[in-house]
Parts: C-alpha cells; structure tokens; sequence
C-alpha cells in the first residue's frame, strides 16, 4: 500500500525558563492510504506535540521544530509556505481535537463551521454547500441534521458536538484523518458511538487515521498498528495484534500489566511502573526509561539505543535487549 | 465482604439530593438511594458524568445539605448531627478528591496541608508532634519526609494524589470517599495510587466508597459494586457478580462499552451500542429513566418506575424484566 506520510527524524523543542523543553526527540513513523495508526503515550510522551506539527498549529516561538520532515503525499510539510499549507489543512489532513466543548466556535452555527471548508477549499455555492454539510451531519449520526445545521454548539451534547467536528474534519475528503485524544472527555457509551463512526469513515472513503491517545484499548478497537511514544521518542511500533500479544519493550510490557482487564477475573495486584518520566529539559543521556526500568543493564543509562526491528510482523523496539549482547550483560 | 456478613458501617436510606437552578426548576442529582456499606469494604460507584455519583458522595459526608433522606454512620444519622457532634463525626469520615491539581491549596507547604486537618481537631500538641506527624503520614504514602517543606505545584500529579491521601488519613478516619481518584492520572501512575489505597486499607481498615466511571478499575478495587444512572442506583451486586452477570440494560451496555486493550479479543466482541444521549436529570424521563435509550423498553417502562429489587441474595436491580 502506498505511504501518504512519513515523519522522518523529527525534533521539536519549546524555549521556557530554564532552557529548552525537548518535547520530540527524533521521531520516525509512517501512515499508509488508508490505515489506522495509533500514537499512544502518557502526557508529556510528545504525541500531541508530534501531531500538531504535522499540522503546523505550533506556534513559533515558544515551539521549534529543530530537524526532520515530515513528507505528506511527496511533500515535505515543513518547507511549504504558509499560503500553500492552508490549503493542506482542511482539505487534505482533517483534525479532530479533544475538547469538543472548547474546539467548536461558539459564536458561529454547526452548520456555517462545515460549509467554512467547503467554500474555500471546493469552491461550492451556498446551495451545494448547505447540503453536504446537512448529508454530513447525517452520515456522522445527527438526527434531524437539516434543523441541527442552523443550530450553535451551545445546543448540542458533547457527543454530538463530537460528531459535529469529525463532520467538519470529513468535509473536504481529507486523505488523512488526525484524531487528537477524541474521545477522552467523553463518557464511555457516548466513546463507542464515536469510534463507530471513526471506523465506518475509514472503511467508507479509505481515510488514513492517526489517533493520539493514551488509551490501549481504543486502540485495540481501532487501529490496524501502535506507535508508542515515551519521553518524546518511539519506544516500540509494531502491528495492533503482534505488540499487543507481543509487546518487546519492558515500557510497553508495564503499560499493559498496570491496567486492569475487564474480561479478565481480578484478584492479582496490579503491576505499576514505578517512578515517573524524565524531566525534558534535560533528558537522561541513556535510554530515557532506563531509571524505572526493571530489566535496566549497565549499557542503558550510558547509551540510547536504536529502533531496531524484531519479529517478522515489522515490529520494531528502541530497546538494549534486544542486542545480541545483552545476555552477557551486567544487570 | 458482603453488608450481610459484616456489621454496616453506613447506611442509606432514600437519600436525595435536588439542586435549585432558577427557573422553578429543579436538577434531581440523586434521586432516592438506598444502599450500605459495610465495615472494611469498598463499595464502588460507577456511572457516566451527570449520574450524580460524586453528588452522592458529597452529600454523605455532607459537604452538601441533603433534599430527603437519611445516612446513618455506625447507627447515627449523619444529617441530623450539629455543633461539637458534627465535628467529631468529621474526623471519621475523609474525601480524596479528583483533580490534584485544585484540590490542594497552592500556598500551603505540604506540612500544613497534611497538617490541617490535625489542627483543626486539635491533635497535634506541639510542633514537634506535629511535624512528627506529618512524616508519618508522607512516609505511609510513599513520600519522603523532606517533602514536608515544599509546595504543590514542585510534585506530579501521582505525587499530588499521594499528598492528597495523606491530608485525608491525618485524622484518623474510618471511611473514606474516594471521588475519582485516579482519573487524572496517567495509566502508569493510576496503578500506583491503586496499590496505595489498597495497602491502606488493609493496614488501617479503612472503608471506602470509591467512585469512579473507569469500569476495569472499579472491578479491580472494589468488594461490591452500584451502578448509577440519571441520580439513581440501577444496580448493585457483589463485584464478580455484577461484572459476570449484569442484569440491568444499562449495566450491560456500559460493560460492553469498555474497550479492553487486547485485539483478539475486540475482533470477537459483539458490542451493545446505546443510541441517544443522556437524558436531562432537569426534566427526566417517566418512569424508568433509562427507557429513552434502552434496546428492551416497552409501555410499561414510560408508565412505571420500576422497583430495585433483590432478585438473588446481594443482587439488586432496577428493572421491570430483570
């Protein structure tokens, strides 16, 4: 399948006191047409911060993007001028953001919010505009979508206020779809209406989908792989079904032994991983999760290591254990 | 531990709790519950935001008047006390709040934060035995007795739960409400504070009403577990019987909600998705609430508000075909 983005040595930095937050530490990932790619991490991992820099919303200063490109369709994002990468936003990458209380604009009807895109980007008039929002708002599960298109955010849930920015994200047919945390300040019955959605958009029109969370088993609902992010780096990625089944970094092995299952019966104690993350401001030379690490040799605190492939499935973990010397080495 | 084999520790009866909000309108956010929570038990509360679990919460220990209703502490009605009465019964009863971030005052150290609740009870003599205490209590919550002198925003949010709990232990309570306590948590962090509140528990024989909407946790921790929707307990059963064997719609459709982070077994799932939105705890629906969303109403849904019955011993729903 073709590639239609490749974030390729990404670096990005915020000036505060006291130095600079080193918030993306050289991130490599890619999306294929039509795939469902999740970036999950903790706050602070960077994945927010990598997918609004696929976008371009980081505002500079404080942000800084210090090295790499990210390659959308044979372009690289962060060369185009801002002219051009308007035209990218809306049309070609729809967003959806967390918040859907705070991301509408209060002040503009549901239903002038999609058609925005459509007169810019397609150049439709008032006629055809108006009814493919209203189409929209039904294909993303508004009842009575002609009577919500003349309606202000104010009287929508936030289910529907959710459904109601993925209507507008979808406008344009963007080939690729990224989903900021979409469905964390939702309640969980309102959650796996949206995801349902999400799906039924991705089969329909074979939109690509980055979602960030830190949610595993959204995941393991939606998307086909993980990139799992830890202190501004990819510590593993791999398919959905083999690094859930298979997980080779000892991060993505806590993740999943601190959260407790649902369909599993309770009784163990859960495994927490101990410590917190590392301060971006300076982070540690080694591997940034050595110090809560607990299979940590002498080699990770001194050296980062690389990205490395294990398995067949095309899974990759940024781990010492998997050098072929770390069977020999002291713990 | 069921109520049946313990003595009670709390007991509710028809407790409501309605806010006035202009209008001559009334928000019924807790609307006639009954339950009990036994000595040394957690009771879980789970429910989507609006449900009134964290009002009901509030009311027990009576940050908020209750409209009707009656809680009983170790056989004393909760509601009824006042003056010197109320303040000792404040001493048992302790709350963890959600947000670590607003709940701890910015411009107090961590000694005096801890140390509050000491103060005003008077337990502490002297400065020596109070800042005695305060190591302690850091200590019993995994914290290091230097970070008495520093202040909230120097600690992570995990951290800030911790001092949080300490505050909550100081004056020795036997019931804690837990309102959300680890939702603002990163996963990794969640698990820590968890394992804390579980040790405590057994070391200090606390009892905890543990309030949360992350089902797989609430299962994890809890002894018996109550549903909530639109102010009311729709069902409650002991934890596995609950999650093994939900009998009420709504229960049944919030378990099948969770997504649990394992692709095998969502590819196999067969999911319960609920149509609609929540209705408005303003103007709810007649009879039973759950009726404008549920997959199996009937006419006699809308007419009749359902009793909340026991249909096994320990298991009690509220629904007409239950």
């Amino acid at each position: 399948m073709e590639t239609i983005l490749r974030v390729s040595d990404l670096h990005v930095s915020f000036a505060a006191r006291g130095g600079k937050i080193r918030a993306v530490r050289g991130v490599n990932f890619e999306v294929k047409r039509g795939e469902a790619v999740a970036i999950v991490g903790e706050s602070g991992s960077g994945k927010s911060v990598t997918a609004q820099s696929i976008m371009r919303l980081l505002p500079s200063p404080p942000s800084r993007i210090e090295k790499g490109s990210i390659e959308f369709k044979g372009r690289n994002l962060l060369k185009l001028p801002e002219r051009e990468m308007e035209a990218v936003r809306g049309r070609d990458i729809g967003m959806i953001f967390q918040d859907p209380m705070t991301s509408l604009n209060p002040t503009m009807t549901v239903g002038r919010q999609i058609t925005e895109g459509l007169f810019k980007h397609q150049g439709m008039n008032r006629t055809e505009a108006r009814e493919r929002a209203v189409e929209l708002l039904r294909l993303v599960g508004i009842p009575n979508p002609e009577k919500r298109y003349g309606q202000y955010p104010h009287s929508f849930s936030g289910g529907m206020r959710q459904r109601a920015m993925i209507a507008i994200a979808l406008a344009c047919n963007p080939s690729l779809l990224i989903a900021d945390e979409p469905t964390t300040a939702l309640d969980v019955t309102i959650q796996s209406q949206i995801l349902r959605v999400m799906k039924e958009m991705q089969e329909r029109f074979g939109t690509s989908i980055i979602l960030i969370t830190h949610d595993l088993g959204v995941v393991a609902q939606l998307c086909d792989r993980v990139v799992v992010m830890y202190a501004g780096q990819v510590v593993e990625s791999g398919t959905t079904w083999e690094l859930f089944r298979n997980p080779q970094h000892p991060y993505t092995r806590g993740l999943l032994r601190s959260m407790p299952r649902l369909d599993l019966p309770k009784g163990k104690p859960l495994i927490p991983i101990e410590g917190t993350p590392p301060d971006l401001l300076a982070p540690p030379p080694g591997c940034a999760f050595c110090a809560r690490c607990p299979e940590a040799m002498e080699v990770c605190a001194d050296r980062d290591p690389e990205l490395v492939p294990v398995g067949p499935a095309g899974q990759a973990a940024k781990c010492w254990l998997h050098h072929p010397l770390a069977k020999e080495a002291v713990r | 531990m069921s109520a049946g084999t313990n003595r009670a520790l709390l007991e509710v009866n028809g407790l409501s709790k309605f806010f006035h909000i202009g209008n001559k309108q009334t928000l019924r956010a807790v609307d006639n519950l009954t339950f009990q929570v036994g000595q040394g038990e957690t009771l879980g509360v789970v429910g989507e935001s609006g449900c009134g679990k964290s009002t009901a919460g509030r009311t027990i220990v009576r940050l908020y008047e209750p409209t009707a209703g009656e809680a009983r502490f170790l056989g004393q009605n909760i509601f009824k006390l006042k003056g010197a009465k109320l303040k000792a019964l404040r001493r048992e009863m302790a709350m963890v709040f959600q947000d670590p971030h607003a709940s701890l005052n910015p411009r107090f150290s961590v000694a005096d934060i801890i140390a509050e609740p000491l103060d005003i009870h008077g337990l502490a003599g002297s400065a020596k035995e109070r800042r005695k205490k305060v190591e302690e209590l850091l200590d019993k919550v995994g914290l290091r007795p230097d970070h008495a002198a520093r202040y909230p925003h120097e600690f992570s949010g995990g951290q800030r739960q911790r001092i949080g709990i300490a505050r909550a232990l100081a004056a020795g309570p036997k019931f804690v409400v837990c309102d959300e306590p680890i939702s603002a948590l990163d996963v990794s962090i969640q698990a820590q504070v968890v394992n804390l509140l579980k040790d405590l528990q057994r070391s200090m024989g606390l009892t905890y009403l543990f309030i949360a909407h992350d089902l797989s946790m609430v299962k994890h921790i809890s002894d018996r577990v109550a549903v909530m929707y639109l102010g009311k307990i729709v069902e409650l059963a002991e934890s596995a019987e609950l999650y093994g064997n939900p009998k009420h719609p709504y229960t049944q459709a919030l378990l099948s909600a969770i997504p649990i982070p394992d692709p095998k077994v969502e590819a196999e799932r067969e999911r319960i998705v609920l149509s609609g939105d929540l209705p408005s705890p303003i103007n709810p629906p007649s009879g039973c609430a759950f009726r404008t969303r549920c997959p199996y109403a009937t006419e006699k849904c809308a007419a009749e508000s359902p009793a909340f019955r026991e249909i096994r011993p320990g298991h009690r729903v509220a629904c007409h075909y239950a």
